[in-house]
């Protein structure tokens, strides 16, 4: 049995010389810090979620309907008259939620450790860039059940573009290629989720990751293990602080996804609405141009962003600064590398400022979050009794707002004027299990 | 204390106030409105199921259909034979894999009640059970209504009280001074008793939420299995990865 | 420590067992999206046995009605056509549909009318060599793909051609007979497409 391998190892060897050493070079000569800690695990579970959206997907698109009049029924002929279609269709909407949840915990590794620091820019821009397209292809995916939340949400987010000035009414009915989002809208929505993006995306993560093994990863203390003697078990020439990636992280992640897998299955099968944060109560209802839902709101990944326009007022006659304030909220995030000048990349060596701030910063997005959800909305009257429930929902988001781009602000000051006392950095990693 | 407790610490608290934050703010969520009754229905209660459907059939699809849902599906799943569901559910001659139309025309229907009454089948996870079960229980006699009837749960509601003859008629105690309602009182008794008719909403809820989803008989069928499965493949892995991470120090 | 003496039986077993177990999960996982490939309830649905009354067709006519998304013939024989289908024998590749084509058709048609009332064929119109659906040339005369033509089925996608009770000619792309479909007269001038005869299963 090994010997068939070696030899087709050896044949293909012979006519593509760099192939097999590809893997090698990805799986058991790269040499992975020893030190990585529970929240390294997301990596490897974003792209296991990839092909879980990839596989469901394409059976999804095998009985779906892409049509203004089609679409809602056959969701439902998915969901009840396909052979386990509804399995297929739970995994594929749990694991868009689940999506954004390790993509969200992944960046913030990113942030804590600082492996956005220089030399890693690239592999941080890549993975911003990664982020932007999934939120577009969230956003379409979400479209296209066609119920009453998907037509509201297409025709909300499809209206941000309606705030540029002078060319916005032009782009928003291009955009749609109606007047409203139909049947062309639905259309080139489809495409674009089920062709288009993930081609895309797919591209990015691979460049993602080919850039990443260029430098090699960072790691919890922040540590260069490159830098850092040389020579293991494995290898006299490697770092000593290294390990191969396989099979040592192959394995953990191996028992990092079965725990996820196992999460994953228990909202699939006993919660794939979630209480209503997966799935909507108001997309059980078809499309309906001509009633509004009770409550429009985007689902819970986009909440943040989407708060941030309501909590930005229109002034000079335009309502383009609360997008463009969204989309900044993003942009400020591509250009992390550049606005926090420290040197220290980790959280457990750098200043106290940093720790607060990052605090303060994970706050504001998750108050963003909830201002997006409505939650403020709910909360307020209960615990604050009879009050003007706008001033204060406003008070509260415009604040958070304020929180979040100031994060930036702080730390961009806080790193070029010196005023961060940082701890000593090891030479070596430390380990803690 | 060493380093790595502070951190297993601080990651622990931080995970427990995150879940504390969501579980905190789901219910909330969830209801929407507040003031509606636990329905109680179970999907899980087949007996329940049977006798939903029976009251379905019996006082619902007379104007409202279930068009997701086919009468064999309901045989299926509910475990009624084919000659049962024919028989007892099926009064408009539909073929046993037909789904559920309801016979009356819809423009009569939107000359009668001013609109077409709504198919049924996503009714309960488009609101809520809890709301299908309260909407059911607060009907009331209301003299300034058209249509001689009221809900407190969807003011003007275009439906007349189908279950009259079960529960009776409720009328409405005001608040002094106001349209508001304050209660409703039971002023004239059905067929059933306030509990029976209780239950028997409930049994309807249960059979609208199996309609809305019948996936979910399968779901809790087969999840458990998969994560007693998952659970089993984990430890595995987790074993492997104890094993091989002797070598790392 | 670096040092310390690997398990390697140990390392072995729980590589073996958790590769098998988690293969199994694999496998497992993949039924759901292979089982979504069979025909979905509303495929089930459309089906169902289809009820066709026979009385407007006239002797020598065909009619074609939808069963399962295939074309099914009804034709109405008459004394003519009929009496041929003996004479067409020698020319076939399976006269008595005992051969290659026995599991073309339900036992009660198994006979050489291929049918329950000689003068009703009923029979899936897809030829089969490659699944086109032939032509009904119903006249005994001269055409230019058979001179000496007795009334049949013409494929228009590789010529090949069948008589009058869809049994093939030797010579043609085609290799057996086509289709009978299970099928019951309700009554006289009634059947059901889909559903064989009481007591004949």
């Amino acid at each position: 049995m090994a010997n068939v391998f070696t030899n087709i190892g050896d044949w293909v060897t012979e006519r593509a010389p760099n192939m097999m050493p590809m893997y090698r070079k990805h799986m058991t000569e790269y040499y992975a810090p020893k030190n990585f800690n529970l929240w390294y695990y997301f990596g490897s579970l974003a792209i296991v979620v990839l092909v879980n959206q990839i596989v469901t997907g394409i059976f999804l698109t095998m009985n779906y309907n892409p049509s203004a009049a089609g679409a809602f029924d056959s969701v439902q002929y998915i969901m009840r008259d396909v052979e386990w279609g509804w399995l297929i269709r739970y995994m594929h909407s749990t694991g868009a939620s689940l999506f954004f949840v390790v993509v969200f915990l992944h960046m913030f590794r990113g942030i804590m450790y600082g492996s956005y620091k220089k030399p890693r820019e690239l592999v941080w821009l890549l993975g911003m860039l990664i982020f932007l397209v999934l939120m577009a292809e969230a956003f379409m995916g979400y479209v296209l059940p066609w119920g009453n939340m998907s037509f509201w949400g297409a025709k909300v987010i499809v209206s941000l573009f309606g705030t540029i000035p002078v060319i916005g009414g032009t782009l928003v009915e291009w955009i749609m290629g109606d007047f409203l989002p139909a049947d062309a809208t639905l259309n080139r929505f489809f495409a674009l989720h089920v062709i288009a993006l993930p081609l895309v995306l797919l591209l990015l993560v691979v460049l993602h990751i080919a850039a990443l093994h260029e430098v090699g990863s960072n790691n919890p203390d922040g540590v260069e293990i490159k830098k850092g003697p040389k020579g293991n078990r494995w290898d006299a020439l490697k770092p000593a602080d290294g390990i191969p990636f396989h099979p040592y992280y192959t394995v953990k992640d191996l028992f990092g996804v079965g725990f996820f897998l196992l999460i994953a299955a228990f909202i699939i099968f006993f919660a794939p609405t979630f209480g209503g944060w997966f799935l909507e109560h108001d997309n059980s209802i078809m499309a309906n141009n001509l009633v509004t839902p009770a409550e429009i709101k985007p689902v819970w990944y986009f909440t943040p962003f989407y708060a941030i326009v309501r909590m930005v007022p229109s002034f000079l006659g335009t309502a383009v600064w609360g997008v463009l304030a969204m989309f900044g909220a993003i942009a400020v995030l591509f250009l992390m590398p550049w606005f926090d000048r420290g040197q220290v990349k980790s959280i457990r060596y750098r200043g106290t400022g940093y720790k607060v701030a990052l605090g303060v910063f994970v706050i504001a997005f998750l108050g963003l979050g909830a201002v997006g959800a409505g939650i403020t909305a709910e909360v307020i009257p209960e615990w604050f009794g009879n009050v003007d429930l706008t001033t204060w929902e406003n008070a509260f988001g415009r604040l958070m707002t304020l929180l979040y781009f100031g994060f930036f602000a702080f730390l961009w000051a806080y790193t070029h004027f010196g005023w961060e006392k940082t701890k000593p950095v090891p030479d070596r990693v430390t380990m803690h299990d | 204390m060493t380093k790595r407790q502070i951190t297993m610490k601080h990651f622990l608290s931080s995970a427990a106030l995150a879940l504390g934050l969501l579980v905190g703010t789901m219910p909330a969520h969830a209801e929407g409105e507040s003031g509606l009754l636990k329905s109680g229905a179970d999907v899980r209660d087949q007996a329940s199921l049977q006798r939903g459907a029976k009251l379905f059939f019996n006082y619902c699809v007379g104007c409202h259909s279930l068009k997701y849902v086919r009468y064999s599906r309901i045989s299926e799943d509910l475990g009624l034979s084919e000659q049962e569901v024919m028989q007892n559910l099926n009064f408009t001659g539909a073929k046993f894999d037909d789904p559920v139309i309801s016979h009356m025309p819809a423009e009569s229907a939107g000359k009668w009640f001013g609109k077409a009454p709504p198919d049924l089948s996503l009714e309960a996870s488009a609101k809520s059970s809890d709301w299908v079960y309260t909407y059911l229980n607060t009907f009331y006699l209301d003299p300034h209504s058209p249509i001689g009837w009221n809900n407190t749960t969807l003011p003007n509601a275009a439906m007349p009280f189908p279950l009259w003859e079960l529960q009776g008629m409720q009328t409405a105690e005001y608040k002094p001074g106001t349209n508001e309602v304050e209660k409703l009182e039971l002023s004239k008794p059905g067929k059933l008793t306030p509990a029976q008719f209780q239950q028997a909403t409930r049994d309807l809820t249960s059979f609208l939420e199996y309609a809305s989803e019948p996936a979910a008989l399968q779901r809790h069928h087969y999840g458990i299995w998969v994560l007693l499965f998952l659970a089993f493949f984990t430890l595995l892995a987790y074993m492997l990865k104890k094993e091989y991470w002797k070598d790392v120090h | 420590m670096a040092n310390e003496v690997v398990d390697h039986g140990r390392r072995r077993f729980l590589t073996a067992t958790t590769a098998v177990v988690g293969g199994l999960g694999i496998v497992s996982a993949a039924v759901p999206f292979i089982k979504s490939w069979e025909p979905s309830a509303r495929a089930k649905a459309a089906g169902a046995p289809v009820t066709q009354s026979l009385k407007k067709i006239e002797p020598g006519q065909q009619l074609i009605v939808g069963w399962r998304s295939l074309p099914v013939f009804i034709v109405n024989r008459t004394p003519a056509q009929l009496a041929t289908l003996p004479q067409q024998d020698p020319r076939l590749v399976d006269p008595k549909s005992d051969g290659s084509s026995a599991a073309q058709q339900p036992k009660y048609a198994q006979n050489e009318t291929r049918s329950i009332k000689p003068e009703w064929l009923v029979m899936v119109g897809i030829c089969t060599h490659l699944g086109c659906v032939p032509n009904f040339v119903g006249e005994m005369k001269p055409e230019p793909f058979d001179p000496n033509w007795q009334g049949g089925y013409y494929c228009p996608c590789h010529h090949s051609r069948y008589d009058m009770a869809g049994r093939v000619y030797q010579g043609v792309p085609a290799p057996k007979n086509m289709e009978i479909p299970p099928y019951n007269f309700i009554d006289d001038s009634t059947i059901q497409i889909g559903v064989d005869p009481k007591g004949a299963a």
